[in-house]
C-alpha cells in the first residue's frame, strides 16, 4: 500500500506534477471562493474558453502558451466587465457573446494548423504529467503572484463582494477591485490550464469552494476548507490517474466532484447531519 | 456650512431620469426622512450623496467637497434587498467591515477595530448574537447589524436606505432611538422610509420627493394631506376623518440591468 504512494515520487515528472497540482489547488480554491460568492461561475467558464485563441496563437508563433493564454484571458475578462457597463447589458449576455466569439477564434486558428497538434490537445483536456520544468517555474511564479495580491486585498475584496454599495460609499474603489479580481481569475485559469485543461478548469475554481460552502458559514473557514478540499482532491486525483493510467485533469475534477457530493449528502448544513444542526439557524425572537 | 448640499441636481440611471432640479441643504446634526412613492428617486438621492452615482447636472457637495472626497466620513446602509443574506459572514465580521476602509490594504484589523466593533454591537444590542451567520437573523436584527456597521465607522454622515422597513415596531423604535442619539451627538442622518407615521413621529425634518422635491419642512408635513397628494398623486386614497391610504405595493425601484437583488426565498430577482 505504502509503495503505491512512495513509488511514483521516484519519478521527476511525478514530483513536478505533484507540485503543480498543489499550487493550482491552492490558488484555484482561494480565488474560486470569491468567484462562488460573487456568483461568477459562468464567467470562470467563459474566461477559460477565451484563453484558447491565445494558446493557439502562441503555438503558431512559437511563443510561450502561458503568455498567449494570459493575454487572451485577461483582456477578455476585462472586456466582459467593460462591455457590460458600457452597453448596460446583463453580464451573462456579454459573457455569452465574448465567450463564443473568442472560442470560435481559437478553433479558427486551430484549423489553420496543418500536422501534429498534440500539445494543443493537452491544453484542451489537461495533462499535468507532461509539464516541463520551465512551465512549472512559470506556473509557480504566476500562482504565487496571484496569491500575494489576494493576501494583500482579501478584506477589500470581501467587503466589495458582500456589499459593493456600502464598500464604494465608504471609499473603496470597488470598480477597480472588480477589474483586478477578473484579472486574477484570468491568471488563475492560465495557471491551471496545464493541469486540468480549458474545458474542465471551471470545476477547479468552483467545486472545492462549493463543497466548503456546504460545510461552514464563516468566511475564514470557508477559504481554509476550500483549500484543503482542493489540494487533497488534486493530490488524490493525480495519484489515481497515475495508477490507473488515465487523464489527470478529468480524474482530479472527478475527485473534487466526489468531495462535493459527500459534503452535500453527509455535511452538517444540508446533508444527513443537518437535522441536528438546524437549531443553530433559527432566528432568535427579539 | 451644511454637511450635505445639492444645487439644481438632475440624476438617473442609463437613459432614465430619476431626479430633477433638486436643491437641498442638510446642516450638521440633522435627522432627515426622505419620503415618496416607488420610483420617486429616494434611493437615487441617497446614492448621489454617497457618491455611488454622478449627477447629470448641478452640484453635490458632501462635507464641502464632491461626494467621495471624504468617503471615510460617510456610512451608507443599503436596502435589505441589496444584500445576499446567505453570504458566509458572521455578525461581527459585517460590523468589522465598516473598519476596513479606515485601515487600508496592508493593515489587519487591530485592537482599536475590535473595540469599535464591540461598542457598536453593544449599542445596537447584538453582542449576544455576534457569532451568528447573518442569514440566521430576523429582519430587525439584520437592520441592527448594518446600523452597527455604520456606528463602527465613526462616520460623520449616515445614509440609510429604508432602515425601518418591514421590521417589528419594537426594533423600529430602538433603531430610531439610536439614529436620534447619533444626530444629537452631531452626526448628520438621512434615511429614506415608506413609513409616513414613523417619518412624522421620529424624524425632525421630512423631505417629500417625487422626481423632484415636492415638500421640505418639519416632520409634521409627512401627514399633511396636501403634501401627500403632491408626492403620491394617484397612489393615494383618502378615507374619512382625513386619513389616507398609500398604494405602495413593492418597496424598491426597478434595478438597473447589471444589479443583483436578493429576495427571501430565492437568490436573484
Amino acid at each position: 500500500m505504502i509503495d503505491l504512494i512512495v513509488d511514483p515520487l521516484a519519478y521527476d515528472i511525478f514530483l513536478r506534477s505533484l507540485l503543480a497540482v498543489v499550487m493550482v489547488g491552492v490558488v484555484c480554491a482561494v480565488v474560486g471562493t470569491y468567484v462562488v460568492l460573487k456568483g461568477l461561475a459562468f464567467i470562470g467558464d467563459a474566461i477559460s474558453h477565451a484563453a484558447f485563441p491565445g494558446v493557439v496563437a502562441a503555438y503558431l508563433v512559437g511563443g510561450s502558451y502561458f503568455i498567449g493564454a494570459a493575454i487572451a484571458a485577461v483582456s477578455t475578462a476585462l472586456a466582459t466587465r467593460y462591455i457590460t457597463r458600457r452597453g448596460n447589458l446583463r453580464s451573462d449576455t456579454t459573457i455569452g457573446v465574448l465567450f463564443a466569439g473568442m472560442f470560435a477564434l481559437g478553433i479558427f486558428l486551430f484549423s489553420t494548423i496543418r500536422g501534429y497538434v498534440g500539445d494543443l490537445f493537452a491544453i484542451l483536456v489537461g495533462n499535468v504529467l507532461a509539464i516541463s520544468p520551465t512551465d512549472l517555474v512559470a506556473l509557480v511564479v504566476l500562482a504565487s503572484g496571484t496569491l500575494l495580491v489576494v493576501a494583500v486585498l482579501w478584506k477589500e475584496l470581501l467587503y466589495a463582494t458582500f456589499d459593493p454599495l456600502g464598500a464604494a460609499a465608504s471609499g473603496l474603489n470597488v470598480e477597480l477591485l472588480e477589474y483586478l479580481f477578473l484579472a486574477l481569475v484570468a491568471l488563475t485559469i492560465v495557471v491551471s490550464l496545464q493541469a486540468v485543461g480549458i474545458i474542465l478548469v471551471v470545476a477547479m475554481l468552483v467545486t472545492p469552494p462549493a463543497a466548503a460552502q456546504l460545510l461552514t458559514v464563516r468566511f475564514g473557514r470557508l477559504v481554509t476548507l476550500a483549500v484543503a478540499i482542493s489540494v487533497a482532491s488534486s493530490v488524490i486525483g493525480l495519484y489515481l490517474s497515475f495508477w490507473l493510467d488515465v487523464a489527470s485533469g478529468a480524474t482530479i475534477v472527478l475527485t473534487q466532484t466526489a468531495a462535493f457530493l459527500v459534503a452535500l449528502f453527509v455535511g452538517p448544513r444540508r446533508g444527513v447531519l443537518a437535522r441536528r444542526a438546524d437549531t443553530h439557524h433559527v432566528p432568535v425572537p427579539e | 456650512m451644511p454637511d450635505v448640499q445639492l444645487r439644481d441636481v438632475d440624476a438617473g440611471y442609463g437613459e432614465t431620469l430619476a431626479l430633477e432640479h433638486v436643491t437641498l441643504d442638510v446642516p450638521r446634526g440633522s435627522l432627515v426622512a426622505v419620503v415618496g412613492p416607488n420610483g420617486a428617486g429616494k434611493s437615487t438621492l441617497l446614492m448621489l450623496i454617497a457618491g455611488l452615482i454622478k449627477p447629470w447636472r448641478g452640484e453635490v457637495l458632501v462635507l464641502g467637497d464632491a461626494p467621495g472626497a471624504h468617503a471615510r466620513q460617510v456610512a451608507y446602509v443599503p436596502q435589505a434587498e441589496m444584500v445576499d443574506w446567505a453570504f458566509p459572514v458572521t455578525v461581527d465580521q459585517v460590523v468589522m467591515m465598516g473598519r476596513y476602509p479606515l485601515l487600508g490594504p496592508l493593515r489587519r484589523p487591530g485592537s482599536d477595530d475590535a473595540a469599535a466593533t464591540d461598542d457598536a454591537l453593544e449599542r445596537v444590542g447584538m453582542q449576544h448574537l455576534r457569532h451568528r451567520q447573518i442569514g440566521a437573523l430576523s429582519g430587525g436584527q439584520r437592520r441592527r447589524v448594518f446600523l452597527a456597521r455604520a456606528i463602527a465607522t465613526s462616520a460623520q454622515v449616515f445614509l440609510l436606505d429604508e432602515p425601518v422597513t418591514a421590521i417589528d415596531p419594537a426594533t423600529q423604535d430602538d433603531i430610531m432611538d439610536l439614529l436620534g442619539a447619533e444626530a444629537a451627538a452631531g452626526r448628520t442622518v438621512i434615511a429614506t422610509t415608506h413609513d409616513l407615521a414613523c417619518a412624522a413621529e421620529c424624524f425632525e425634518r421630512v423631505i417629500a420627493i417625487n422626481r423632484t422635491i415636492v415638500a421640505d419642512g418639519p416632520s409634521s408635513i409627512a401627514l399633511d394631506a396636501a403634501v401627500l397628494a403632491r408626492a403620491y398623486g394617484g397612489h393615494l386614497l383618502r378615507l374619512d376623518g382625513g386619513r389616507v391610504l398609500v398604494d405602495d405595493a413593492h418597496h424598491h425601484d426597478a434595478p438597473p440591468a447589471h444589479e443583483r437583488h436578493f429576495h427571501e426565498g430565492g437568490r436573484d430577482s
